[in-house]
């Protein structure tokens, strides 16, 4: 039995305003396990403090209730006044007399007997608490960024900068992601490798920081603080500590007929190569799709070009394993397949292209080397038609789009239209637009000066069809503001197409743990006020893979997601929150309800021994609740259908002496 | 600005057309084959069709223009199926004329110059259960 | 007019994210709903077990609401989808028990909607107490 001490607060005259606090103090003080009962005039002022905490000694307490101001004010006031006493912080409960009674009620007599109710739901409540343990869990001071791209490299220098060390794990042969293909940045016009490159080789560098490029995250276990996780490293076939990126073995390869992807397939590469000068690390890699001495065997030239003796044939994936204390998703987007758009022609005229094949065509790195040439026949454009908005904002349903904004295309369609006026100002530019969206600093700014004084012409409407007509392109479009249908004769047509969360990002948030939504993109913990977060606890979400941002963006949340990642990393332990699901092992039946309801993957099956009868053991498959990963929502004590799940701090018996309390 | 009455909904029953989707960027006008024979295009039927202006497109040629060749319903991004619209409203002004039902011997006789043949193939496909 | 004044009792299962956040909202706003209503507090609104609504209406009450963060906000990402399918399921059992079916609600209120918590909470009331009072679930297996 409970020794229950009663506290209730005047609050001034917040409360004894409405309440009869001394009614209430002497009608609870009747209630069974009471053994003390009392009212003050402020209980969370030092003294009030003082008052439970002599009251605690002296009576011998074992429980508390505070009928006070809303718990979530000073529940933590009084459960630290409890412990210094050494009774179990979560020994106190709150009766919430003030928001929930003297605030909203008028009559005495109404409120003091609602708050006489409230009281005694408290005393019920506090008869079935439990001493209750905050667990700690060791951390691992190392965090995984998953994803070289800016919103990688800038979240992984960042945790370096605080002194942590990180490693980052990228698919291709370098970092540099989609930022390094890029040509110019808007607003401002900067060019991206000339911002981008300094910060690859800042990460190829700083010495906390370890680059797993060429490599793929395998597997996770573990949770945060202590994530296990198996990286396999692909072959490169060359051996990355003697390779100097002299690139003489890329010269010489015989097999020159690989697409660039780098270049998106619009020119050609050799099989062995190094995707771009600023590579980090910058190591050549042998395609083996491609590669005459891995496929037939004979060939081997790069390995006698090369000087350093770095080329190994026989290298083999390799899975390491590392430990770290919290990882981070920045697995970045693609943009969608434009081929499913036969309306535009993209799969059958080559001179409809994507807005990221402009930009490698716009680029002196560039497979026209930064001239401006069609695809086709390397002629000039004249007339070139931006179409906005391919795939983007589309029903639900639609199989070939998507149903959001992708937010970057008309600020960068507006910075291809006015770079392509200022370099050929004999070119006429059409950009055919549903809404042109510019909410960012100096973007609106930006958009007009493309219109007003670049001479861009921004049509309202949308192109319907893209047909090849002798060596030009008819677009056909409508003008909604003129009530016109135009049929416009251009030599380039580009498309600024939606962009999708990589493809790799489902199975990595599987590996995770990490939710994700309709359209594979991480969900955040908190859409406004956790948004770097994933709701699995020490899973971090940098750059689109949460959504679709540009670069700025990408980069102010790398950022902000590494402050959350030091935040982990920073603290020798982890204290868990105590109020959290618990399975009964003897009642449960392993039917694996918990499992598929917890948000957060937190609830595990084993199979474990039990004694059966006539001495036999049986092997039953129950769960168990990792308390370090459970944020106790309580999805699972509903799901469960033996009754073996419970939250503790919220039982089922707790709420169940609430209600009845209540019903009296 | 609207006027919500008879002829619309009947309008936006029998088409099972949601215009509140659209999001006016004008595809289906710019896809649209009859464009340069119709008084009001595609996208107008649908604006028109939500602000309840009816009687504007039921008096016009475009109705007969559209050749139901549905490229727009194909290409519409939001799945808003202009054409079901045009015929609907088509259809509102057929059923007026008190010929709720056509019958095959009947087509002869609406027959002109400028039908476009599709439309009767339309009309057929929606009439003849 | 001569009347008896009936008082319903009204359980409110609050979430602590959201809607006991607007419950003190109401409070601090000084929004007046009546003193019938007693909310608890539960950490999410999936964490109502159905069982909970049957043991109130068990011991006597007239009407049982609960209420959690809007769809898309929960703080535990997905607790108040599974709290609407599993009421939509148990409503319709009510029914079927021979409880009417506005004596129980489910409502999404957000921390700063202390008006609407107050707002609900008196409609609520009005619904409830107009049906009068409610057939007390018997439970047969401690029949006195």
């Amino acid at each position: 039995m409970q020794r229950i001490g009663v506290f209730i607060c005047h609050c001034g005259t917040n409360i004894a305003g409405t309440v009869d606090v001394k009614a209430v103090a002497e009608a609870l003080g009747h209630e069974a396990g009471v053994v003390f009962s009392t009212e003050y005039q402020y209980m969370c002022s030092e003294s009030g403090q003082q008052l439970m905490r002599k009251a605690i000694r002296e009576h011998k307490l074992t429980g508390v209730v505070v009928c006070s101001c809303s718990p979530r004010m000073h529940e933590a006031t009084f459960r630290k006044a409890a412990s210094l006493e050494g009774i179990n912080p979560y020994m106190v409960e709150i009766a919430n007399i003030r928001e929930h009674v003297s605030w909203i009620h008028k009559d005495m007599k109404e409120a003091t007997e609602k708050a006489i109710i409230l009281g005694r739901a408290a005393i019920a409540k506090v008869h079935l608490n439990q001493p209750l343990q905050a667990g700690e869990s060791p951390v691992t001071k190392r965090a995984l960024v998953i994803g070289g791209g800016i919103a990688g490299i800038q979240t992984a220098l960042d945790i370096a900068e605080a002194g942590f060390e990180v490693d980052i794990v990228e698919k291709s042969p370098t970092i540099g992601g989609k930022m390094a293909q890029l040509d110019k940045t808007f607003p401002t016009l900067d060019c991206a490798a000339c911002i981008l490159t300094p910060k690859m080789v800042d990460a190829g560098q700083n010495e906390k920081i370890k680059i797993f490029a060429y490599s793929e995250v395998e597997a996770v276990k573990g949770y945060v603080g202590n994530f296990n996780v198996s990286i396999r490293r692909k072959a490169r076939y060359v051996d990355e500590t003697k390779c100097t990126g002299c690139g003489l073995c890329t010269e010489k390869c015989p097999q020159k007929k690989v697409p660039n992807e780098f270049n998106m397939g619009m020119n050609n590469r050799h099989a062995i190569y190094i995707p771009f000068a600023q590579a980090v690390p910058k190591v050549a890699t042998i395609d083996a799709d491609y590669c005459m001495m891995l496929k037939t065997g004979k060939c081997g030239i790069c390995s006698k070009v090369c000087g350093a003796g770095a080329i190994d044939y026989k290298q083999q994936d390799e899975v390491i394993e590392r430990q770290y204390g919290a990882i981070v998703a920045a697995t970045g987007f693609n943009p969608i397949d434009a081929k499913a758009y036969n309306e535009y022609g993209y799969a059958t005229c080559p001179d409809v292209v994507t807005s990221l094949e402009l930009e490698r065509l716009m680029n002196a790195a560039g497979p026209t080397n930064g001239t401006l040439l069609r695809p086709s026949d390397n002629e000039h454009p004249h007339t070139v038609v931006f179409v906005q908005c391919v795939g983007s904002r589309c029903t639900e349903t639609d199989e070939r789009g998507k149903p959001y904004c992708s937010k970057i295309c008309c600020m960068y369609t507006a910075k291809h239209a006015m770079l392509i006026r200022e370099k050929y100002p004999d070119t006429d530019v059409y950009v055919f637009y549903i809404d042109v969206r510019t909410p960012g600093k100096n973007f609106d700014e930006f958009y007009r000066r493309a219109v007003e004084q670049y001479g861009v012409h921004y049509i309202k409407g949308m192109v319907g069809k893209v047909t090849q007509n002798g060596k030009q392109l008819r677009v056909q479009a409508s003008d909604l503001l003129a009530g016109e249908q135009l049929h416009i004769d251009a030599d380039l047509v580009v498309l600024a197409t939606a962009i999708e969360p990589d493809k790799t990002a489902r199975s990595i948030a599987t590996m995770l743990t990490a939710s994700m939504d309709t359209n594979d993109f991480f969900t955040e913990a908190h859409p406004k006020l956790r948004p770097v977060e994933s709701p699995t606890a020490g899973i971090f979400l940098s750059g689109v893979c949460q959504g679709p941002k540009d670069i700025p963006e990408t980069v102010s949340q790398a950022s902000a997601c590494a402050a959350k990642v030091i935040g982990v990393l920073a603290k020798d332990k982890l204290t868990c929150n105590p109020c959290v699901a618990q399975s009964d092992e003897m009642l449960c039946n392993g039917c694996s309800s918990c499992e598929k309801v917890c948000p957060y993957g937190a609830i595990s099956y084993s199979d474990k021994e039990f004694r059966g009868p006539n001495r036999t053991t049986l092997i039953r498959r129950v769960a168990s609740v990792n308390p370090a990963v459970c944020q106790g929502c309580g999805a699972c004590t509903v799901a469960c259908p033996s009754g073996a799940m419970d939250l503790k701090g919220f039982s089922n018996k707790q709420i169940m002496a609430e209600v009845d309390a209540i019903c009296q | 600005m609207s006027h919500s009455n008879n002829a619309t909904e009947q309008v936006l029953r029998s088409s099972g057309v949601d215009v509140r989707k659209c999001m006016r960027c004008g595809k289906c006008t710019a896809t649209c084959p009859a464009f340069d024979e119709m008084e009001y295009h595609p996208h107008q039927f649908v604006y028109m069709v939500e602000k309840g202006e009816i009687e504007k497109l039921a008096a016009s040629p475009s109705i007969y223009k559209c050749l139901s060749c549905f490229a727009c319903v194909d290409r519409c991004p939001r799945g808003v199926e202009p054409a079901k619209v045009v015929e609907a409203v088509r259809l509102a002004v057929i059923r007026q004329q008190g010929q709720n039902h056509m019958k095959s011997d009947d087509i002869p006789a609406l027959l002109d110059e400028d039908m476009p043949q599709q439309l009767l193939v339309s009309a057929m496909r929606k009439y003849s259960k | 007019m001569p009347v008896t004044e009936y008082k319903p009792k009204i359980v409110a299962f609050c979430c602590n994210w959201c809607s006991y956040a607007g419950a003190d909202g109401a409070g601090s706003a000084r929004l007046s709903y009546p003193a019938e209503v007693k909310v608890i507090r539960v950490p999410c609104s999936c964490r109502v077990n159905p069982m909970f609504i049957l043991r109130a209406f068990q011991r006597g009450a007239d009407g049982v609401i609960i209420a959690g963060c809007h769809p898309g906000d929960c703080h535990y990402t997905s607790g108040n989808y599974f709290t609407r399918r599993r009421m939509t399921l148990l409503f319709s059992m009510l029914d079927y028990l021979g409880i009417e079916r506005e004596r129980t609600r489910v409502e999404w209120i957000s921390a700063a909607e202390g008006a609407k918590f107050s707002k609900t909470m008196n409609e609520f009331c009005a619904t409830v107490a107009a049906l009068g009072e409610n057939k007390r679930l018997e439970d047969l297996r401690c029949k006195k």
